[in-house]
């Protein structure tokens, strides 16, 4: 059985390929049922702030942001290419880990150039079910309180 | 004597004021979108004008020292609370040699000290202190006859509308119930009159598009059931809305808004499911609650959208509620502040409500994130146009109240204000 950083490596890995390079239905399978997920800036984290540009409670949820950006939402196409740091194990134990990581996310819309769009770090609660790594709790914090005119692929 | 004579780069009022806007308001030049000198004027004529600007949530300077580092346009502003309990404001730029006086967005101080020259500000903004002022050992300092109150950053005129901080930088603007009128105030209380609001997050949103673009998108009631298909890919529309659009006397402010008939609502979901059609979408929420929602005042409405020239937005979409501040940052850059609001009474419950309604709305929200694009679109589309024109002619070519939203007689109130402040020469026929 492999060890939790490899168990989460691996699981971020194909989270970021299912965002990155599809299909995105895949990104949403990478949560628990319960899971939280919040994307936020690090100026609210700081400050306690509980909105997030993002918000969802359950995995429901999540998918519905797929839906939605594949059935409703009206923008130009655009893609991601997610880089990330090693995670930073804060904690471990039997059924499960709590860690960090940094993520850099360049996006490119229509031919246009390769801009970096965002940076930050997930900071996560993974538990480890049939060997395999799914997401509880994701906070992801950006660095900048700034966002280019919209996100509508999740980070 | 030299003959030199430096040649005037700056910008010179009167080839603003000699450009031509047509007549009719249902004409839109696309140069107002295009030109360095037009948003050069814009600052003085509009920011700088006599007009209200909204500056921060009286909410967020609770407590004495408490202060917000904004902007009016271009320029950098600072709100304080000092211990009277009283709001200040004034231009964030030290008498000085002009470094900004705070740097932090939010934050508390007894004073402010300047890093470049430590020259110290107290919280109204007086200069209090000058470093070396004196000299050292009796030589060096300031001149004997400086005058510190005399050098003071320039301070605001302030109002406060239901927690509201407006300011302005011109002393020819009207009190602010004069500027509203009292439908636009009526509607500012409906929402803000007597609660305590609480800040639920602050995010910003940069538009690549000139700031009266948004502007016009927010007034825009046309737009919003074509561009934004959440709501009806999902079948979530509301049936039997009543609603409408207010315009302001001067035409500068707006109110959209609608309401659901509780009762025809219930009836109809009855009759629906009577013939078995559950909608006419292939497609549903998973998680259905997100539009789960509680009266918000107490009445039908279940969105109001407010808006106030040039550049506040009030915001209700059901339990969403929401300030947009629109600060040009350039001429086809803007950003875009948005603070999420609950209420200090409001329940757990109430505020998960909010929580996962803040998914509706912002720079992700399902039914704005639209709003980020189209006018980086339309800036994109008008280039090579500047001798063209946009048409608003639905709805007629007045800058009227209506009972129907298909109209654009709020965008035609938008540029009525802005072409009389900018002082354009308005053409008498074409």
């Amino acid at each position: 059985m492999m060890d939790v950083f490899n168990l989460i490596s691996r699981a971020q890995g194909s989270y970021v390929r299912s965002i990155d390079d599809g299909p995105i239905e895949d990104w949403a399978e990478h949560f628990t049922d319960d899971a939280f997920y919040k994307v936020t800036t690090a100026d609210n984290h700081r400050r306690g702030l509980p909105a997030g540009v993002i918000w969802a409670n359950n995995k429901a949820m999540l998918k519905d942001r797929v839906s939605a950006l594949k059935e409703a939402n009206i923008y130009e196409p655009h893609s991601y290419r997610h880089l990330l740091g090693q995670p930073a194990i804060l904690e471990e134990s039997d059924g499960g880990a709590t860690s960090e990581t940094s993520f850099l996310v360049i996006r490119v819309t229509g031919n246009g150039p390769t801009d970096v769009f965002a940076s930050g770090r997930y900071l996560d609660e993974y538990v480890v079910e049939d060997g395999q790594a799914l997401i509880k709790k994701r906070i992801v914090v950006c660095d900048s309180s700034r966002i280019d005119t919209l996100l509508v692929l999740p980070l | 004597m030299s003959e030199y004579n430096p040649v005037v780069t700056a910008i010179s009022p009167d080839t603003v004021s000699e450009r031509r806007w047509p007549k009719s308001l249902t004409e839109v030049p696309y140069w107002v979108f295009q030109d360095e000198d037009v948003y050069k004027a814009e600052q003085e004529r509009i920011f700088h004008g006599p007009m209200w600007n909204y500056l921060c949530l009286e909410a967020e300077l609770a407590a004495p020292g408490d202060f917000c580092a904004t902007f009016i346009g271009e320029q950098p502003v600072l709100v304080t609370r000092d211990h009277d309990g009283q709001i200040y404001a004034f231009e964030n730029r030290c008498a000085h040699r002009g470094s900004l006086i705070a740097m932090e967005n939010y934050g508390h101080a007894k004073d402010f000290t300047c890093v470049y020259h430590a020259w110290t500000y107290n919280l109204q903004g007086d200069l209090t202190g000058v470093a070396f002022e004196d000299g050292i050992n009796g030589k060096g300092g300031m001149s004997p006859d400086f005058c510190k109150a005399a050098h003071s950053p320039r301070r605001l005129r302030l109002a406060n509308v239901h927690g509201l901080i407006f300011g302005s930088l011109n002393n020819d603007v009207p009190e602010i119930e004069e500027y509203l009128g009292q439908e636009i105030l009526d509607r500012i209380e409906r929402v803000l009159g007597g609660r305590k609001p609480v800040v639920l997050g602050r995010f910003t949103q940069n538009l690549p598009n000139n700031w009266k673009l948004y502007m016009e998108n927010v007034k825009d009631s046309y737009h919003a059931s074509i561009l934004h298909l959440f709501f009806t890919t999902f079948g979530l529309n509301k049936l039997n809305q009543k609603g409408g659009i207010i315009v302001s006397e001067n035409g500068g402010h707006h109110v959209s808004w609608s309401a659901i008939n509780r009762e025809a609502e219930a009836k109809a979901a009855g009759h629906y499911k009577d013939q078995k059609i559950r909608s006419e979408s292939d497609y549903q929420l998973e998680d259905p609650s997100l539009v789960d929602s509680f009266s918000e005042v107490g009445d039908d409405i279940t969105l109001q959208i407010l808006s106030v020239s040039p550049g506040f937005v009030l915001q209700q979409i059901q339990n969403s509620i929401a300030v947009r501040q629109v600060l040009p940052t350039g001429v086809e850059s803007t950003n875009l502040n948005w603070t999420y609001l609950g209420f200090e009474d409001d329940t757990e419950e109430q505020q998960l409500v909010r929580m996962k309604q803040s998914n509706l709305v912002g720079p992700a929200g399902y039914v704005s994130m639209e709003d980020g694009a189209i006018g980086g679109f339309v800036q994109r589309g008008i280039a090579g146009a500047s001798g063209e024109f946009a048409t608003v002619q639905m709805g007629g070519d007045q800058a009227v109240s209506s009972e129907s939203r298909v109209t654009e007689a709020s965008i035609r109130g938008f540029w009525k204000v802005y072409r009389e402040a900018m002082g354009f020469d308005i053409e008498e026929s074409k």
